[in-house]
């Protein structure tokens, strides 16, 4: 190609301004830390997808036949935890967002190095714990921890789990506070709110959740240590306790944290889409309402998890009408996303493919969320396959589709290669073919009436059990494949130009890989963030 | 909806595709089509909330006159208690046609009483009393599930609900199996614990009068009223200084610890019968038209 020559490749930049292992452990450039939660995101990725893969085999016949009852309910425990809070919630946030967002907005880093650092070391800190928690033996509390089963009941490693995830919360925390002040305060000049790049407002909103819920998840996880240790009641009937106060509780962080594993994702989705249509994303202003939007309303609807939990009539009322608003703005960001699509010039590279598999299975697993809503139609399919289908369908066919399409989009910038084209279009097909494989089925099955967390079952769900590991398996070959060629890119990819999509934003201004301080002077903003009809278009490589 | 959002992918990302000459149209949004595309979906979903709302309070309400059926659930076995006396543990025979009460409570953690053919389920609780109601209309056997996940055995809490014409019900109950009906296991409760000495029938007891009270309203000691239900019963039991009747001392001790989940079962069922008619014992079997829509497929949404 004849851009090849724009990247010198022997151009200072941050990944060979320093090397050894100091270089890495103390640095506290947002980019050095963005890598260094890549590979501790990926691993902890392999260890919760190996889980996955054990449940799914367990599964494959109605007879509790491979592990034990209590093994299978700590894998599929274990496989929840791993993934959400040592996965998922950091996955786009502290790898891409801590990667992008400095640059994206024209600044040399965030505003708390050190303590970006700090964010990423207390993450170590609590995946250790879960490592220690998963060798000492395993927790099977369900990753929800209910009362009173995880706090009278369960003689594992409940309190290291529980102080696992109350440690990386922190690192969550922080995370957020560093992204909020950054975005506050960092701007280059003319970098107004109203030209933030979508995947800024995105993580900006992310990043409220992330302050506001998180605490309330440290103080749910330590009251439920406390209670085991000093039997405190608070949770507990026998002593006057309420054991639904863990589940409203609970919710509270964890149903906005959902939002902290999606709006990222969305974020991703506009700068894909934006960029292979050639064109402005429809809509720019109500894209930046609807992630705020959907990030306060996301608080409003924890109890929507507790239809059958034996709450008040009028609570259920309550919550599920609140629920339908909250669908409001992801509903638009959807139209506005395909909206964006009209009369552009779009390019199947893939990245866009990977978008396109986010619209349809976020689209899915939203339009299930209409279902689980409805209060008549929550009572039967809450607790059954049905849910777990469509939580993945929002955090894999959703968040991990974006992720990966982020991954693609941006791998140029961090690692200063090209990834091979033709096997990135093969792994995004074999994801879309293998998830859709695995999880569909899960929606017949919950409607049946099969419970979740089953370790035996009726034999009558057989044939769709069966199904799904199928789609499992292939699955697990499609997010081995970019792993590799990721791996394989990095040391014989084509050095990639500073630009290769011809993209709009300022991180595509800068060198790639970029330099220590990204900017060399700081750069003024004179334009919107989408203005792909000003650019000049870049051949994409088919 | 689902379909449109694909299709119109689909259709721009063909029509739309890259192609040389061709440049992608700048255009920057529309601000109709916005109100547009929030309104109207807007309306639908407050379309759907209030039918299935509509439904919630259907299924949360029990009809009147529906039979009540005890069950404590416990890891892991379901174990049912019908006021005729039969006591069962992981099958539930019911008739067709009669809308049935489950009154359940746990007597360890949360399980949740699931019959997917019904379309019902509820959470069973410890410490108190969570109700479902159903109302089969086609004989056969249902699976019953535990749907809230309860420890090691979970997948094995599961049950039979045997569904039957009345008059095999009728057999069913006649084949013996019970030893006077659940009321008067709870006299018999009552009695050997020595409620009765202060629960006297009449106005002089230590204790409130029980005849006649469930169901009614009761003044408390601090001033609210609270509805005499299953679960002021219940928790009149198990801590009674929570909710002191007006004009009483709080010198009940706890029967918590002392008394079984069944055993609260009976004596509740107990103190409901001292306010029926006594002609008519709760087991006078009600047969109707399906009023509810218990064994309807219901909720196929768009």
């Amino acid at each position: 190609m004849a851009t090849t020559a724009v990247a010198a490749p022997k151009h200072e930049n941050y990944l060979n301004k320093q090397y050894g292992i100091t270089s890495w452990l103390f640095t506290t450039d947002h980019k050095r830390i963005a890598l260094l939660y890549l590979v501790t995101i990926t691993f902890f990725f392999f260890i919760g997808g190996f889980f996955a893969l054990l449940i799914r085999l367990e599964l494959l016949t109605p007879e509790g036949d491979l592990v034990l009852a209590d093994t299978y309910n700590k894998l599929f425990t274990m496989h929840g935890q791993v993934m959400v809070f040592f996965f998922l919630i950091p996955a786009v946030p502290a790898v891409l967002g801590n990667f992008l967002i400095p640059i994206m907005i024209g600044a040399k880093d965030l505003a708390f190095p050190r303590i970006n650092l700090l964010s990423w070391y207390l993450l170590v800190i609590g995946g250790l714990l879960m490592i220690y928690t998963i060798l000492a033996g395993g927790v099977d509390t369900g990753w929800t921890f209910y009362t009173p089963l995880s706090t009278h009941f369960l003689d594992t490693h409940v309190i290291t789990a529980a102080l696992a995830i109350f440690v990386a919360g922190f690192s969550s925390i922080l995370t957020g506070l560093n992204f909020i002040v950054t975005i506050h305060k960092m701007r280059a000049p003319g970098m107004t709110w109203s030209r933030l790049p979508l995947f800024v407002w995105a993580n900006y909103a992310t990043a409220i959740i992330q302050v506001l819920g998180t605490p309330v998840l440290a103080i749910t996880l330590m009251l439920v240590a406390l209670e085991r240790i000093f039997n405190l009641g608070i949770f507990n009937a026998q002593l006057g306790g309420d054991p639904l106060l863990f589940q409203h509780l609970f919710w509270f962080y964890s149903h906005p944290a959902v939002y902290i594993m999606i709006l990222p994702g969305m974020g991703v989705v506009s700068e894909i889409v934006a960029c292979f249509s050639r064109k402005r994303v429809f809509g720019y202003r109500a894209m930046a309402l609807a992630v705020i939007a959907i990030a306060v309303l996301g608080f409003l609807v924890w109890a929507h998890h507790m239809f059958v939990a034996g709450m008040s009539l009028y609570a259920g009322l309550a919550f599920s009408l609140l629920s339908y608003f909250v669908a409001i703005p992801s509903a638009v960001k959807v139209f506005n996303w395909t909206a964006t699509m009209y009369k552009g010039s779009i390019s199947y590279s893939t990245p866009m493919l990977y978008a396109f598999g986010f619209i349809g299975l976020f689209t899915m697993g939203g339009l299930t969320g209409l279902f689980l809503a409805c209060l008549g139609i929550d009572v039967h399919v809450t607790d059954t396959y049905f849910v777990v289908a469509h939580f993945h369908y929002i955090m894999v066919g959703g968040m991990v589709m974006a992720y990966l399409g982020g991954m693609h989009f941006w791998w140029p910038k961090i690692s200063g290669r090209m990834y091979p084209e033709s096997w990135g279009k093969l792994a995004a097909l074999i994801i879309f073919i293998g998830f859709n494989l695995t999880f569909f089925p899960q929606f017949v099955l919950g409607y049946l009436g099969m419970p979740r967390r089953y370790w035996q079952y009726s034999p009558e769900f057989q044939v769709l059990n069966v199904l799904s590991t199928a789609g499992a398996t292939i699955l697990a070959v499609g997010y081995l494949l970019p792993m590799v060629y990721f791996l394989w890119s990095m040391r014989y990819g084509k050095p990639a130009p500073a630009n290769p999509w011809g993209a709009a934003g300022l991180e595509w201004t800068v060198s790639s890989p970029p330099t220590t301080f990204n900017f060399d002077e700081t750069p003024v903003v004179t334009t919107e963030a989408y203005n792909y009809d000003e650019l000049p278009e870049v051949p994409v490589e088919r | 909806m689902c379909f449109a959002i694909f299709t119109l992918i689909v259709i721009f990302a063909v029509r739309y595709q890259k192609r040389a000459g061709r440049e992608a149209t700048p255009i920057e949004g529309s601000t109709a089509v916005e109100i547009a595309w929030t309104t109207i979906p807007f309306g639908i979903f407050l379309f759907i909330f209030a039918w299935g709302a509509y439904i919630y309070f259907l299924e949360r309400t029990p009809p009147k006159d529906s039979s009540d059926v005890y069950t404590v659930a416990k890891q892991w076995m379901w174990k049912f208690q019908h006021l005729e006396g039969h006591r069962e543990i992981n099958e539930l025979h019911v008739p067709v046609g009669r809308d049935i009460r489950m009154i359940m409570t746990s007597q360890d953690v949360i399980h949740s009483f699931y019959v997917p053919a019904f379309r019902v389920k509820q959470d069973v609780l410890p410490g108190r009393y969570t109700v479902a109601w159903f109302h089969a209309t086609k004989p056969g056997t249902y699976h019953l599930f535990c749907a809230e996940y309860c420890g090691t055995n979970h997948s094995g809490m599961i049950g039979d609900v045997v569904v039957m014409e009345p008059a095999q019900y009728q057999a069913w109950l006649s084949g013996g199996g019970a030893m006077g009906s659940l009321a008067q296991t709870g006299e018999g409760i009552f009695q050997s614990l020595g409620c009765s000495t202060c629960h006297r029938m009449d106005t002089q007891g230590r204790g409130p009068n029980l005849l006649g009270i469930f169901g009614k309203p009761v003044l408390l000691e601090d001033g609210r009223t609270v509805a005499a239900d299953e679960n002021y019963i219940r928790e009149s039991i198990v801590n009674p200084q929570a909710k002191v009747v007006s004009g009483f001392k709080p010198i009940m001790p706890t029967f918590q610890g002392i008394v079984s989940e069944e055993q609260v079962n009976a004596l509740v069922a107990y103190v409901k019968s001292l306010s029926q008619p006594p002609a008519g014992p709760a087991v006078t079997p009600v047969f109707n038209q399906p009023t509810g829509s218990k064994t309807e497929t219901r909720g196929k949404g768009k």
